[in-house]
């Protein structure tokens, strides 16, 4: 249980998905000129991470491993078309899925699904947990969890810095594009504050 | 047909080859391909590499779904093109183990990730998919340097500040850190690759005024 507690903090604060690793920023940028947008898209990535990463452990695991499907056959220079096809799939499946039981959760998750396909923090959610080795199912739940609720505080905190700052007078070739670049750095550096921190 | 034959290098494949480089950056004015643009820029060695990768991909990307492009269902268009991108970056990645064993070791996840690189779907989406194979060549070409000349001056930034070195050679001399200077740790840390790509931002819009947004 420790092991779990100390996984989703350290996927959440120290391995942030934005904030060290740059992960799914062209969403980030783009959908973040509002809170409640944010909150939406914030909202997708953790639904769809915490879906396709188990999925892509299993595949990992139980077919491309070394040995793991046919003795003495390495099919992991698969992954990668493996876990995308996993990853569109789902989000089609998902989206087919939502708008039938839940309209409401649709018309607030809808637009964005489509989006998260292409983006990066999904795909480098099955990388990492490849990458990373975790040796249960439940801690790359948990590790998927973790980076899509950090990925939720990156981008609904810097909405709502971008919804203030439109009444500060930004030196003009800044604006927009440039001051956002510049609050994620100054937002990456306070996070590097939790660098360390062990449960 | 003659008279609509194109020059291989008008001036319109001209443009296509030179927009992506200032004005229609796919980084400083599009705003794609951030993901892998930033966290690859430590050293310059590991930008020129991503660089070619994302060059050999997008080129033979835009090829690809270009000489598709009507066979290509609309609906399941975006699978296509994740399948076409997937595969070629599967055969950069085996070469890049191959090859460049140690460079291929730090840039860890980020090769995988050239498959979800917005630059790369988007130019297939935008333009691959309702243009000729020559246009899109170029169009690759020039987005793909577009990103790559960012790539390469925010890693000289970095690694010149951040440890003294361009290419792993030492360019600080070692009189200098006997005076005291020292190297600006903080240029290595992710969140710098932000702030230099900031001030590239700044600098760019600053000559060119069209590009300031509203804010």
């Amino acid at each position: 249980m420790e092991d779990l507690v100390n996984i989703f903090v350290k996927s959440v604060f120290i391995d942030n998905m934005i904030f060290a690793y740059f992960l799914g920023m062209c969403s980030y940028l783009a959908v973040s000129k509002t809170v409640k947008t944010a909150v939406g898209l914030g909202a997708a990535v953790i639904f769809v991470l915490s879906i396709t990463v188990p999925i892509n452990y299993l595949l990992e695991n139980y077919v491309l491993k070394s040995g793991a499907l046919v003795e003495n056959v390495d099919l992991s220079f698969l992954s990668f078309i493996m876990f995308i096809a996993v990853i569109a799939s789902m989000v089609q499946l998902v989206e087919m899925i939502v708008e039938k039981v839940s309209p409401a959760l649709y018309g607030a998750l809808g637009i964005f699904l489509p989006l998260i396909a292409v983006n990066c923090s999904i795909l480098g959610g099955a990388l990492f947990m490849q990458e990373r080795q975790y040796s249960t199912i439940t801690e790359a739940t948990v590790f998927a969890l973790g980076s899509g609720v950090g990925w939720f505080l990156a981008i609904v905190a810097i909405a709502a810095i971008r919804e203030k700052i439109r009444y500060s007078n930004v030196p003009a070739p800044l604006r927009g594009l440039g001051i956002t670049f510049i609050i994620t750095g100054l937002m990456g550096i306070a996070f590097m504050s939790f660098m360390g921190i062990q449960l | 047909m003659a008279e609509k034959k194109e020059a291989l290098f008008s001036k319109k494949n001209r443009k296509l080859l030179s927009d992506p480089l200032d004005s229609a950056n796919p980084i400083s004015v599009q705003v794609l391909g951030i993901c892998s643009a930033l966290a690859i820029t430590v050293q310059i060695e590991q930008a020129f590499v991503m660089s070619l990768s994302v060059l050999a991909v997008m080129i033979f990307g835009n090829i690809i779904v270009s000489i598709l492009r009507n066979l290509i269902p609309s609906r399941i268009r975006i699978i296509v093109q994740l399948v076409v991108v997937a595969a070629l970056v599967i055969l950069v990645d085996e070469v890049l183990k191959a090859f460049l064993p140690d460079v291929s070791e730090k840039l860890s996840v980020f090769v995988g990730l050239i498959i979800s690189n917005c630059i790369i779907m988007g130019r297939l989406e935008a333009f691959a998919l309702g243009n000729k194979i020559w246009p899109s060549f170029l169009d690759a070409i020039g987005n793909a340097m577009g990103y790559a000349w960012i790539l390469i001056v925010v890693a000289f930034f970095r690694e010149l500040l951040g440890s003294g070195k361009i290419w792993g050679m030492q360019i600080i001399p070692d009189s200098f850190y006997e005076m005291g200077y020292m190297n600006n740790n903080i240029m290595i840390l992710p969140p710098m690759a932000l702030i230099t790509v900031a001030l590239i931002i700044w600098i760019q819009r600053n000559r060119n005024k069209e590009l300031i947004e509203e804010n």
